[in-house]
């Protein structure tokens, strides 16, 4: 049934480029091109569940700057297969090394997703990951954590710890010196390192096509002499399946390796963004089609899995996690600010505390 | 004791620190079998082998980038730039990233590494080899930067950076490296960063200098007092953030006079936050203007012109002078 690669399980689409044809196992009409693989019709039930609930967060999100409750926020909206996927086989020795979009993923590594509200609210707070997390706080410089990816990476190599990183970035990071640099360190380093793109076609306003020369960035691998991928990223089942088995090799010191997951950004690039201005609905409606979430559904309504009536639960239920989330963020708020002078040294320095203590006196004079 | 020179001196730091603690490595162009082209880690690789010792691919911001990585999953990289002019290709990686790890992670992370270069010039090298950009580093809050002008120094403090929990930018006057020796204890010791040193008791003028201007700095000194019965009080500020700032204000309520003295570019230099420093906080003891020794606003010269650019000894002797008669 599966003959492109009955060895994997997984079919190949041509889509019309040959170097790098798409991985894909699920389409977007549901029905299943490839294996299961790792995976099991149970465990994709909950993973539905979880991404019911990351697109309804995100969705609330996005109300919420409008409510002027937090500020910019950028949405992942069409990319949670991708960033689940990316770290479907991770455990707690394992790493994450995200980008400021990566919430689902870094959500399914422990980190709890009031960060993600922190982190569009400006709270102090947005990058204090929970200890025993082994996941570094989203930054903003595109590209700059890819090479962080490889240094966190060489760390566990030159332990000899057997555990793998997963360092995730967008398709405009690939153009950035920094992007090169970190997968030209890797493959000298040969450190057990997986790039992931999430390839979601724009960077802001710019598509991919005016972003790069070259077809495909799983190719760039070539150029580094590892191995590359292109997957459909916006089918878990294979993007799953094929982080297990890089994952699985990476531990067993044979990275790195390029990933790229072939995905949407369905928003905005932030709630400051209106692509209107820049892409046409034709293209929208197009890839709004292959929602991740639409193709899962559609599978296991088929496998009659997945109810109407369940349907209505996982929404309450979704929609009561939010709330908790947003009761947490909300008690997060009285944080003092005098915690501005707290980390920026291990020890402060006098003349910062002395900075510190006029801003204190500033702080009770305007009453903050 | 033996004598040493500052290359020495340092790389006798880094090869107690590869001993004392696994989790340094030592990091970037040339360091390993060719042992740096400054030779400051010459024999480490040998000692320490390819994982400890790393020659890496020639892209700076690659290894500062790498380091914060490194750091953020706790190892202590100190990497070298090949020269402080090629710290321009890491700006963000330092500035953006490495200095704001602990700040971004509400002290969850932090980044302890090392960034050693060779600082200033006076060696005749190529474009961009010999600038002094330490004020882009002391304008950016969350990394220290430290800079001994001797042997004794360099072996303490480079320890101390290793030693420290946050990134350090350690500058290492680059025609001081093997200008002279002094005596230097085998065993490890520390030199407390933030902390500068009154090199020189004087009751007339307070010299203030760091790094490679303390050459110039102690031989205006002698002069002035050989021939000018001028009695200067020289401070080497040895770490320029956190600044100790109490040695400097006790220095100078005491002289009531201050020349500060570095070859990089004089305006938005560090020497300008040194003067501001003196006037917010020893204003009533002034007798005198707070004066400059500096590079001229220009970009760092070509080399033919470069002995006639750099501030000298004369130069810090007359602006001794102008501030005790004014």
């Amino acid at each position: 049934m599966f003959e492109d690669n009955p060895e994997r399980g997984w079919s190949l689409v041509t889509d019309g480029i040959e170097m790098f044809p798409l991985i894909q196992r699920l389409d977007e009409e549901g029905n299943l091109t490839g294996e299961l693989g790792v995976l099991s019709a149970e465990s994709l039930k909950e993973t539905y569940a979880t991404m019911r609930f990351l697109r309804t967060f995100d969705e609330r999100a996005w109300n919420l700057q409008r409510q002027g409750v937090i500020g910019t926020y950028a949405p992942f909206k069409g990319q949670e297969a991708a960033q689940m996927g990316a770290v479907a086989a991770l455990n707690d020795s394992d790493w994450l090394v995200p980008t400021y979009r990566d919430w689902a993923a870094s959500y399914l590594r422990g980190v709890p997703m009031e960060h993600g509200l922190f982190f569009s609210k400006g709270h102090p707070s947005l990058g204090d990951i929970p200890v025993g997390k082994q996941v570094l706080p989203a930054q903003v410089v595109i590209a700059a954590q890819t090479l962080h990816g490889v240094g966190v990476a060489w760390a566990t190599k030159l332990r000899h710890e057997n555990v793998a990183t997963v360092v995730t970035f967008g398709d405009g990071a690939t153009s950035q010196g920094d992007f090169h640099e970190a997968m030209n360190f890797a493959s000298v380093l040969e450190v057990p390192l997986i790039f992931f793109c999430e390839n979601n076609q724009w960077a802001i306003s710019v598509p991919l096509a005016h972003q790069m020369h070259a077809e495909t960035i799983a190719q760039r691998s070539v150029a580094y002499g590892i191995e590359g991928f292109r997957v459909d990223g916006n089918d878990y089942v294979a993007v799953a399946n094929l982080m297990h088995d890089l994952t699985e090799r990476v531990r067993n010191g044979e990275g790195p390796f390029l990933v790229e997951a072939v995905t949407y950004r369905l928003g905005a690039h932030t709630t400051a963004d209106d692509p209107g201005k820049y892409r046409g609905s034709e293209e929208e409606d197009m890839w709004g089609r292959r929602d991740p979430l639409l193709r899962l559904e559609k599978w296991l309504r088929a496998q009659g899995l997945l109810t109407d009536e369940e349907l209505v639960t996982l929404d309450a239920e979704s929609e009561q996690k939010v709330e908790e989330i947003l009761a947490v963020f909300r008690e997060a708020l009285g944080m003092s600010p005098l915690v501005l002078f707290d980390n920026v040294y291990a020890t402060m320095p006098t003349n910062l505390a002395s900075q510190r203590a006029q801003f204190e006196a500033r702080v009770k004079e305007v009453g903050a | 004791m033996a004598k040493l020179t500052i290359a020495q001196a340092l790389n006798q730091a880094l090869e107690l620190a590869l001993a004392e603690d696994p989790s340094v490595v030592v990091l970037g162009e040339d360091v390993g079998k060719d042992g740096g082209v400054f030779r400051i880690t010459d024999g480490l690789f040998d000692k320490f082998g390819p994982d400890r010792v790393i020659d890496t691919p020639l892209a700076e911001s690659g290894i500062v980038g790498t380091s914060v990585g490194l750091a953020m999953a706790g190892m202590k990289p100190v990497a070298e730039i090949q020269f402080f002019g090629f710290i321009y290709e890491t700006m963000d990686q330092i500035a953006s990233q490495a200095a704001r790890v602990r700040f971004r992670s509400l002290g969850r992370y932090s980044a302890p590494m090392v960034i050693r270069a060779p600082f200033g010039g006076g060696v005749k090298a190529p474009e961009i080899h010999s600038d002094s950009l330490e004020a882009l580093f002391t304008h950016t809050p969350g990394i220290k930067v430290v800079t001994p002008s001797n042997p004794y120094d360099a072996k303490g403090l480079l320890l101390s950076a290793i030693d420290d929990p946050d990134p350090v930018l350690f500058l290492e006057p680059m025609r001081l490296y093997r200008a002279f020796r002094d005596e230097v204890p085998e065993e490890p010791y520390r030199v407390p960063l933030g902390k500068a040193s009154v090199v020189r008791e004087g009751t007339d003028v307070t010299l203030i200098g760091w790094g490679p201007s303390m050459a110039l700095v102690l031989a205006a000194a002698d002069e002035l007092v050989a021939q000018y019965d001028i009695s200067p009080e020289v401070v080497d500020l040895r770490t320029l953030t956190p600044l100790d700032e109490e040695t400097i204000v006790t220095s100078v309520q005491k002289t009531q006079r201050a020349v500060v003295v570095h070859e990089a570019v004089r305006t938005s230099g560090f020497g300008g936050e040194i003067a501001s420093i003196i006037q917010e906080k020893a204003f009533l003891y002034l007798e005198a203007p707070v004066l400059r020794v500096t590079g001229y606003d220009t970009p760092y010269p070509m080399t033919m012109f470069e002995d006639l650019w750099l501030p000298d000894t004369s130069q810090v002797v007359t602006a001794a002078l102008s501030s005790v008669r004014f």
